[in-house]
């Protein structure tokens, strides 16, 4: 099996990695460089537990190869929390038990934090439309939607 | 309810924020897959292609030439230990893996141990199976003619497919009552196999120290110590030994009932660390966990209703086949086959009922646990609720007038069913009436009216559910003869604080922080303060787990019982400090004063403190019990939906428009935890409703077996749900509780159903099978020629 040098920042900063062609990015990011917070659901792509933030846009990391991700910027959960504060859409989840087993969480936040980079006020339809490619069988989604609801408000006032 | 303690204390009645967030939101949880152990190893599964076959040979040498694969596992590796047959909970058997046939499409045929999991996937591609198909059998009807090929070739008296036959009631008293009623109706419906599909899969990293001889086992269960107690029975003849097993449930994502069953990759897993001594990882794929683990539902019901004229509920009769698949592995700990069916009498004052259920073997994976509800309450409410509208519609009665003049009334509580369970308590009238208030009913009838006037398809459905939880009374209920008690065990440090440990385990329900609210209530000390422990077994005090909504009835009684022991001595220890008598003491939350002289006190740290430095003479020193709670009677919480939903004429899609649920559970530890259950529960009973099925064709192959095709509901079709409550304590719970995880799963898929056919019943419709597709609600549609 081929393997291939890339080189990826994650969470700002640079890491370098030999993988195999086939290897997902999911893999790499908790298995290499062992960051658990991206979890894995599926194998279908539908479930977005998985879901980080390459190059600012979220996407599916179970569905992207590692070498795909060479020479770009990866966000994962564990890259939410700046200098000891939560991230807006982290406080939100706490705030409004946004949560239950905590499984689909760091792929429902990062799913949230592309949106409110893109959109100030989203409305509950704009939320709900965004979040449908991440599955949460716990909560009935109404507090992942006030969640972040409170996080674009927080967001706004800063 | 108002709080009795302040919000810095956060007891009971407190909307705390969960103690176990912290973590998660920082993505810090530690589930099955992040464990890493040095030198671990990882296993993938060749599963079978067929529903019924032989199996002539399994060839591993091409998988072995693959770099990196360690052994190829068969069904005769494990033959050697004697360990390739295990028991179910039900004294049934279950393959670990296959000597000599497959019974279910995915079924587990050899096990591959390699360096990595991408190496191990490609010795499961590497392995040669040599497959002879047999006849299969895919409907459990036709399992039940004579003639139908007998499945379990391995029992030898076995003779034909049947599992048990179940009856309860009395046969006799209830056929006299149909016969003397003036009305009848009777319906077949069907329950059909769901997967609870918990975000997270099933896996374990079996540990096993040759050294030591202790194996330790990381492992997504929902009952970490019956599993302990399962491995050294199952496998003490090849040297496991209970002290020696240590199984650490760590951070579940999502159990529903699906983390009850012991699956065949445990055991492998297991077995292969043992032989090998390396640490042994095993996590299913989505594929895997829907088409081979243990499925819900599945019964075939037909129902009977016999009433008077006026609407008065006579008696009750249910006929049941329940298909289990090839062997009886339900995850069901009561003394019944059909679990709690027979609450099947539900919330009315039904004098008369019989119930019978024939369970049944097919070429399926097992069925029977749970989807997030106690033992087959589900069933039973869906087939209640559903006849309970059919009968409104013969009698052209409203459904709610008809619930309101069957409700068993408050004052006949405690009541006992004609099937004999005894309610704990209830007040159904009054969670109808404000389920029916809060959504508007009778506005929403006339809006109906208009609507139905132009052609449109609006209904208003209604569940008046009556639930069966908190497993249970050791009289009805034991896994392999422990008994259903749950523990807790308290210790407060010298500084005041505490640990408290239970013999339960949080899937996501938030024990870390209900179950500190339950230790400030009882003891005043800050919920903050008390850091809750499950899931090791090395640890924590013995208990059967968590589901079935168990925990509050069961371990949450267990930590009042044990706060309330620590309280006796601590009263001991305030009566020393204060010189005092005890009798001459009163407890406030966190703090016992002299009667009379409020400002001669000792806080409940003070008393911590003495107990480990200046306890009375004689006194052993420690503050800390322990409490295994045996409850004396399940609870039974309950509550009413009303729904309403619009048909798409043209797809015959239906849209939740509005979804009122008022749930009673008892007294709530923290309500917005509650809300948070219900909210979830709501989803998982919108979602079979409307959306989830596992179906087969007649060869067996699986229908629905990922996520393209088993459609779990996204944040689109969720409505917002409303909720409301009343508040019934349970009279025999320590606290008042009731347990509440499950309600909304059981009450609302009938709401959803009932809502449907009224909106179809001008038309001539009086049911419709979940799940309520599209396709199936639009050939309803084209049939009655109102398709657009």
């Amino acid at each position: 099996m081929a393997t291939h040098e890339i080189s990826i920042t994650v969470n700002g900063g640079a890491r370098k990695a030999q993988v195999e062609s086939r290897l997902l990015l999911v893999h790499l990011l908790r298995e290499s460089f062992r960051l658990t917070g991206t979890h894995i659901g599926c194998d279908t792509t539908h479930c977005g537990a998985c879901t980080v933030l390459l190059d600012g846009q979220p996407v599916k990391s179970c569905t992207v190869l590692a070498v795909q991700a060479d020479g770009r910027e990866v966000t994962t959960v564990e890259g939410l929390e700046r200098d000891g504060k939560l991230h807006p859409v982290q406080e939100g989840f706490w705030e409004k038990h946004g949560l239950q087993c905590g499984y689909c969480t760091p792929g429902m936040m990062m799913t949230s934090c592309a949106l409110l980079a893109r959109t100030k006020e989203p409305s509950e339809q704009d939320i709900r439309e965004a979040i449908s490619g991440n599955l949460c069988r716990c909560t009935g989604y109404v507090n992942i939607v006030q969640a972040i609801q409170y996080a674009a408000a927080k967001m706004r006032e800063r | 309810m108002e709080p009795k303690t302040s919000a810095q204390v956060c007891g009971m009645g407190h909307s705390m924020k969960r103690k176990e967030d912290p973590r998660f939101i920082r993505g810090r949880g530690n589930y099955v897959d992040d464990i890493q152990l040095p030198g671990m190893l990882h296993m993938d599964i060749v599963r079978s292609p067929f529903a019924h076959a032989k199996i002539k040979s399994i060839n591993g040498d091409k998988a072995l030439k693959v770099p990196g694969v360690l052994a190829v596992i068969t069904g005769e590796t494990l033959a050697k230990y004697n360990l390739h047959w295990m028991p179910t909970l039900m004294s049934d058997t279950q393959m670990v893996l296959p000597t000599e046939k497959v019974m279910y499409q995915a079924q587990e045929v050899a096990a591959v141990i390699a360096t990595d999991r991408y190496t191990a996937a490609d010795g499961v591609e590497a392995v040669e199976v040599d497959y002879e198909p047999l006849p299969v059998v895919v409907d459990p009807f036709q399992a039940l003619q004579p003639g139908a090929p007998v499945l379990r070739t391995d029992k030898k008296d076995k003779k034909d497919n049947r599992i048990f036959h179940w009856e309860a009631g009395d046969r006799a008293a209830t056929d006299q009552a149909f016969a003397q009623a003036d009305v009848v109706v009777k319906q077949d419906m069907y329950i059909p196999r769901i997967h609870v599909a918990s975000i997270e899969t099933c896996g374990c990293v079996a540990d096993f120290d040759r050294v030591t001889g202790k194996l330790t086992v990381y492992m997504t269960t929902q009952a970490p110590h019956a599993i302990r107690t399962v491995f050294a029975l199952v496998a003490g003849h090849v040297g496991l030994s209970e002290e020696k097993i240590r199984i650490v449930s760590p951070d579940i994502g999502g159990g529903f009932g699906g983390k009850v069953p012991v699956y065949p990759g445990y055991v492998i897993a297991v077995a292969a660390s043992v032989v090998i001594g390396k640490p042994v990882k095993w996590v299913e794929d989505r594929m895997e966990n829907l088409q081979a683990d243990s499925f819900a539902r599945d019964y075939h019901i037909h129902a009977e209703l016999a009433a008077k004229k006026d609407g008065t509920m006579t008696a009750l009769k249910i006929k049941t086949v329940a298909d289990h698949g090839y062997t009886d592995a339900a995850a069901n700990p009561s003394k019944f086959p059909a679990g709690l069916y027979s609450i099947v009498t539900g919330s009315y004052d039904l004098k008369r009922a019989f119930a019978e259920v024939d369970g049944v073997y097919t070429n399926k994976p097992p069925g029977g646990i749970a989807y997030r509800c106690s033992f087959r309450v589900t069933e039973a409410v869906h087939c209640i609720e559903r006849i309970t509208d059919v009968l409104a519609q013969e009698l052209k009665m409203d459904p709610a007038e008809l619930r309101m003049k069957n409700f068993i009334p408050k004052e006949k509580f405690p009541y006992k069913s004609a099937l004999g369970w005894e309610y704990d308590s209830g007040d159904y009238h009054a969670a109808l009436q404000k389920a029916l208030d809060k959504i508007g009913y009778a506005e929403l009838r006339k809006e109906q009216a208009e609507k139905r006037a132009r052609g449109e398809l609006m209904g208003i459905g209604i569940s008046s559910f009556t639930e069966i939880v908190g497993a249970g009374p050791s009289k009805q209920f034991d896994i392999l003869g422990i008994k259903m008690f749950d523990s807790a065990e308290i210790r407060v440090h010298p500084t005041g604080k505490a640990i408290a440990r239970f013999g339960t385990k949080s899937q996501g329900q938030g024990h870390e922080t209900t179950y500190a609210q339950i230790v400030a209530e009882e003891l005043g000390i800050p919920a903050a303060h008390v850091q809750v422990e499950e899931g090791d077994t090395d640890t924590a005090p013995y208990g059967l787990g968590t589901y079935a909504s168990r925990s509050t009835p069961t371990a949450g009684a267990a930590g009042a019982m044990a706060a309330r022991k620590i309280r006796e001595k601590a009263k001991k220890i305030a009566a020393h400090l204060l010189e005092c008598s005890e009798d001459d003491l009163v407890w406030e939350p966190g703090k016992f004063s002299v009667k009379g002289s409020p400002q001669r006190s000792k806080t409940i740290q003070d008393i911590a403190l003495a107990a480990y430095t200046n306890h009375p003479q004689g006194m052993e020193a420690g503050l800390e019990a322990t409490s295994y709670y045996d409850p004396p009677n399940l609870t039974f919480p309950f509550g009413s939906y009303v729904c309403v939903v619009d048909i798409d004429r043209g797809t015959g899609m239906v849209k939740i428009r509005r979804f009122v649920a008022v749930d009673d559970c008892g007294n709530i530890i923290n309500p917005m935890i509650v809300d948070g259950q219900i909210h979830g529960g709501l989803a998982m009973g919108m979602a079979p409703a409307l959306f989830e099925e596992i179906s087969y064709d007649e060869d067996g192959n699986v229908q629905g077996g990922s996520f393209m095709d088993y459609l779990l509901p996204t944040a689109m079709e969720t409505p917002s749900w409303e909720l409301d409550k009343t508040v019934t304590p349970s009279p025999h719970h320590p606290f008042g509780a009731k347990g509440v995880g499950e309600s909304a799963t059981v009450g609302a898929p009938p709401a959803i159903v009932n809502a449907v056919v009224d909106a179809l019943a001008h038309l001539g419709v009086k049911h419709v099978d979940i799940p309520m597709t599209p396709e199936r609600v639009w050939k309803i549609l084209k049939e009655k020629g109102v398709a657009e």
